[in-house]
């Protein structure tokens, strides 16, 4: 036992002195375990969450929207096979008039049944009460809405219910499943301040709504192993009547489908970056021991000499890579819980859960020490087991001297052109240049990370100039409540303020090429706008064909379509027409699923005459709030959404988020880049510490003998640039293909400037680690370097 | 000093703090050098050799006393100073070759050269050492001897030797010797050669006997024998 005892105290004393290569190794395994938590915890905390608040507060799997159905259809739909529980709900949208806000803010009620909490999409009353049948004045709102502008039960705002301005007083704030994720009109991002979800009784919002014992909104939930296609299309055959639109599931459901987007973006994480960190660990362990095997040999061989079993040995040097993986893990596993929390805790802001708490979970470590680990003993096994493989009577002599080629400079004659010293340099790199290619792999890896981190906010501000400065230069944009007349635009324009308006008609449907389908809406517009308009390939301002429809690239690439070729399309509304359409040409669109066409061509496909949904306005500024007020007491119009402070609410989130997320990719980019050049470059100093002796003893300065080694790190940190940019490229790729959902898509935008200051900081970054290795070459002992033997 | 002495050293010691304890290397040693010289220096382990030949040598300075190299002082000389006197003026062969592993025999040469005054070229130093042959091949590929003998014909004013054929058999050595005494001869390099092995002192014109820190004795060969007649 006390043999053992002195192995590990060799180990420790290794450690003590190895303790600057063990940590930059430790660091760069700790980013692994880190993203591993933070991905898998966040994903796990996120659907772990929202699976048990579905259950729990019954979540609806399938939603149908019609017009005006009659509540006595309730007995015909509890016979549906497979529906375990329903609700029929008024839902509408509707305006807000807040105090201490100009514009009016907008909403949407939905109706609560007469016995109070809903069947489906339960409510979970966070303060107060909900509303009692009856009181008309009440409504219970969401509790972001509540929080947003600090109201407490008991204080009441104005909302304008179908024209009528009504004072309702607050009874409770809830949280619903279904809007764990909700944006307003013309919003990209929550704005609790300006969208709220309302709920008052259904005896009160039937008559205001014209809806009396009537519905146009139907929750269904299922029960376990019903077919939801079958549902839909029962639930359909009864709302068609009265105007229902096809039924949809989870799917398609908004917060639901962006919670999916964001589990999407979590998974992508996990799979992409851990991988990158255990590779560049793995890497950096093999170099590490590697380098410690070759300067114990002589030690490996008098253990064996003295009778050690070789997997004695070999366990003494696989211990040392425990020792520095429970390093990386211990820090990799406080950070990753840290900024896990800190991730559960953003969450929060966007998503409304009653509670989410960052899932870290026994396991999910176990799993991501385990998979270091592994990962390092596998970077370890060719060092060990060449410790097995030393034959006691060899290793006690000192190795074969490396041999060298003479290099291709050479053998083109062109040694000569170059000082000794960088033929020195350029003969050790090809000397192992396996080692050199994998050093190259490692910062490129860096430089790819930073231009992932870098690139994000070119790509966002050029969606936000396509988006807020090229498509949509509306001021605001107005939905009716009901489609109009298109006369009803000259009313638009009487609007106090109004500079200009155009009119825009969005139409549901179902637009499928084969097999593929979508649900989305059809938006229609004057061929020739000036305010909301379609941009083409080439971000120029398109004039819609007056027959066929326009796609954006992102419902071509979804439904397979090209230009030239049909598509089915299924109108939700009116007649339900079904018929092809041809695809005129393909467009840009970052927003949605943009399928645009010519607003009379649109009319007609609907079979419903000319009509008008909504206008895009372009308004006087001075002159404001008399528009707000006529709005507000226009009763046709059901929503308004405000470009500017959609866009500096968007720009405010996205800043935030990019922020952090730069900030996370910079310090991952900069661990690997020390770790990586850190390493290589004492690793080097170490095996070539006696040369470089030799030429401080032949009268060569220190200037010139670091140079050396920094001529090699420089070639190799050269090679790794371009190496990276196009890595950088690659993984920008994958982030944007993985943020890509049919809510928005972001361009990938990477400008020159990107690359220039992704390679500027990994050059400092080497420079850095560069510096603290050419302070060791300043304090080498000569003599003592020269009279031992290698 | 006498008009054509190379080295001075006049009282040189070298105290070493190692710990709480002083190890004295050098006790006041006192010796001058001629140009075109060759001394061997002789003496058990820790008598002082090394430390006075890595003193001379400009890797290390003395405690007290003054070393100077034609004239100049080499005890209070400045690190840049002490690299540009080593890169100008001296050469160390050491018991393990210290060559560059990564450059050939002539380039090995030509990195001394490129970089200091010097009377030949590689090539013709190389065939000096007789090595024209082996000149295009990497230290891997040469024996501990011809390795040795490119270490030689970096052809330096002071060609300073720290147990040049510690690792060599002996007609290796005598090969050693022969392009150690063969640079001298031509070039008239002043040359300190420290060994265990008392049969060399035989090729000097002096030998230099340490004890403890100090030269103990110092004796003239009436006649120097040529390293072929030299065995051990």
């Amino acid at each position: 036992m006390s043999a053992v005892g002195a192995l590990d105290r060799k180990l420790l004393r290794d450690l003590m002195r190895l303790w600057a290569q063990g940590l930059a190794v430790a660091l760069v395994m700790a980013c692994g375990v880190m993203t591993i938590i933070i991905a898998v915890g966040a994903h796990r905390s996120l659907l772990l969450t929202r699976e048990a608040y579905y259950e729990r507060y019954r979540f609806a799997h399938v939603v149908a929207e019609a017009n005006r159905a009659p509540l006595s259809l309730g007995k015909a739909i509890s016979e549906i096979p497979g529906v375990a529980s329903f609700e029929m709900r008024i839902s509408r949208r509707v305006l807000l008039d807040l105090p201490q806000m100009r514009e009016p803010a907008s909403g949407q009620v939905i109706s609560l049944p007469a016995h109070g909490d809903p069947r489906v999409n339960r409510l979970l009353v966070r303060r107060g009460r909900l509303p009692e049948a009856g009181r008309a004045n009440e409504v219970a709102v969401n509790e972001d809405f509540a929080k947003a502008h600090a109201f407490r039960i008991g204080d009441s705002f104005s909302a304008i219910l179908n024209g009528r301005k009504e004072r309702l007083q607050i009874t409770g704030t809830v949280l619903s499943p279904e809007f764990i994720y909700t944006i307003g009109p013309g919003d990209m991002v929550p704005d609790p301040r300006r969208y709220a979800i309302l709920y008052m009784p259904g005896d009160v919002l039937g008559p205001v709504f014209d809806r009396k014992e009537a519905f146009n909104n139907l929750v269904l939930r299922l029960m376990p192993g019903a077919s939801e296609p079958a549902v839909r299309m029962a639930a359909d055959r009864l709302l068609k009547p009265y105007g229902g639109m096809a039924a949809y599931g989870r799917k398609h459901q908004m917060s639901h489908a962006f919670l999916d987007a964001e589990l999407d973006q979590l998974a992508a994480m996990a799979r992409i970056i851990p991988p990158i960190f255990l590779l560049v660990s793995a890497f950096l362990i093999n170099i590490v021991l590697t380098r410690l095997v070759a300067l114990e040999r002589e030690q490996i061989g008098l253990l064996k000499a003295l009778g050690y079993y070789d997997r004695t040995i070999a366990w003494h040097y696989a211990k040392l890579v425990i020792a520095i993986s429970a390093v990386g893990i211990a820090i990799g596993a406080g950070a990753g819980t840290w900024l896990g929390r800190g991730l559960a805790r953003l969450y929060g802001e966007f998503f409304s859960f009653p509670f989410l708490v960052f899932q870290s979970s026994p396991d999910l470590y176990a799993i991501a020490a385990g998979i270091s680990i592994a990962g390092a003993l596998a970077g370890a096994m060719k060092a060990i087991l060449s410790v097995l493989a030393l034959d006691p009577a060899v290793s006690m002599r000192p190795p074969a001297p490396a041999r060298f080629g003479r290099s291709l400079l050479a053998r083109l004659g062109l040694a000569n052109l170059f000082s000794k010293l960088t033929v020195m340099a350029f003969r050790q790199l090809l000397h192992q240049p396996v080692r050199a290619a994998l050093t190259s792999l490692g910062m490129a890896l860096g430089v790819a990370l930073l231009v992932t981190a870098l690139f994000a906010r070119d790509s966002v501000d050029f969606m936000v100039e396509t988006v807020f400065w090229r498509a949509d230069r509306q001021h605001a944009s107005l939905a009716f409540g009901e489609p109009a007349q298109p006369s009803v635009m000259a009313a638009v324009r009487h609007l106090p303020g109004v500079v200009a308006a155009e009119p825009y008609l969005s139409v549901p449907v179902i637009l499928s090429n084969g097999n593929r389908s979508r649900r989305l809406a059809i938006t229609g517009k004057p061929p020739a706008t000036t305010l909301s308009r379609v941009l083409d390939a080439s971000f120029d301002p398109t004039v819609l064909p007056s027959d066929g429809v326009v796609i954006s690239e992102r419902v071509a690439q979804v439904l397979g379509l090209t230009r030239g070729g049909t598509a089915n399309v299924e109108v939700l509304t009116g007649r339900r027409i079904a018929t092809t359409v041809r695809i005129s040409a393909v467009v840009q669109s970052f927003l949605g699923l943009g399928v645009f066409m010519d607003i009379d061509a649109l009319s007609r496909l609907t079979g419903e005459g000319p009509r008008v949904g909504g206008a895009h306005l372009a308004v006087d500024t001075n002159t404001l709030d008399a528009l707000y007020a006529a709005i507000k007491s226009t009763p046709a119009i059901a929503s308004l959404g405000l470009q500017t402070l959609s866009r500096d609410k968007f720009r405010e989130t996205i800043d935030r988020n990019i922020s952090i997320m730069t900030t996370l990719y910079l310090t991952l980019a900069i661990i690997i880049v020390f770790g990586v050049i850190y390493n290589s470059a004492r690793i080097q100093l170490s095996e070539r510490a006696r040369e470089l002796a030799s030429l401080r003893v032949l009268g060569f300065t220190r200037m010139e003998v670091s140079q050396v080694l920094l001529t090699e790190l420089l070639l190799v940190v050269i090679v790794a640039q371009p190496l990276g940019w196009a890595l950088g490229a690659g993984f920008a790729m994958l982030v944007t293909d993985g943020f890509a959902s049919d809510l928005f898509q972001i361009p990938l935008v990477l400008e020159p400037a990107i690359f220039a200051k992704a390679s500027l900081i990994v050059l400092a970054a080497a420079a850095g680690s560069a510096l603290l290795v050419r302070r060791r070459v300043d304090r080498l002992d000569l003599i003592r370097v020269l009279k031992t033997r290698e | 000093m006498t008009d054509n002495a190379v080295f001075a050293m006049q009282d040189v010691t070298k105290v070493y703090r190692t710990g709480g304890a002083d190890v004295w290397a050098l006790r006041g040693v006192s010796a001058e050098l001629a140009a075109g010289e060759v001394v061997v220096m002789l003496g058990p382990s820790g008598s002082g050799k090394s430390t006075l030949l890595n003193i001379m040598g400009g890797l290390d300075r003395p405690t007290d006393g003054r070393v100077s190299f034609q004239g100049t002082d080499l005890s209070g000389a400045s690190d840049r100073e002490l690299t540009l006197y080593r890169r100008n003026h001296v050469g160390f062969v050491f018991q393990f070759y210290n060559l560059v592993p990564s450059l050939t025999a002539r380039e090995n040469v030509a990195l001394v050269t490129e970089i200091a005054r010097n009377p030949m070229t590689p090539s013709q130093a190389l065939e000096l050492v007789g090595l024209t042959e082996r000149r295009d091949h990497f230290p891997a590929q040469l024996s501990g001897g011809e390795q040795q003998r490119v270490a030689i014909a970096k052809q330096p004013e002071v060609l300073l030797c720290d147990e040049p054929t510690g690792a060599l058999d002996s007609a290796t050595g005598i090969m050693v010797l022969e392009a150690l005494t063969t640079i001298n001869r031509t070039l008239g390099t002043t040359t300190a050669i420290i060994t265990h092995n008392a049969g060399i002192q035989a090729i000097a014109h002096r030998v230099f006997q340490f004890v403890d820190g100090r030269i103990e004795s110092m004796h003239r060969n009436a006649t120097r024998l040529a390293p072929s007649q030299v065995s051990w």
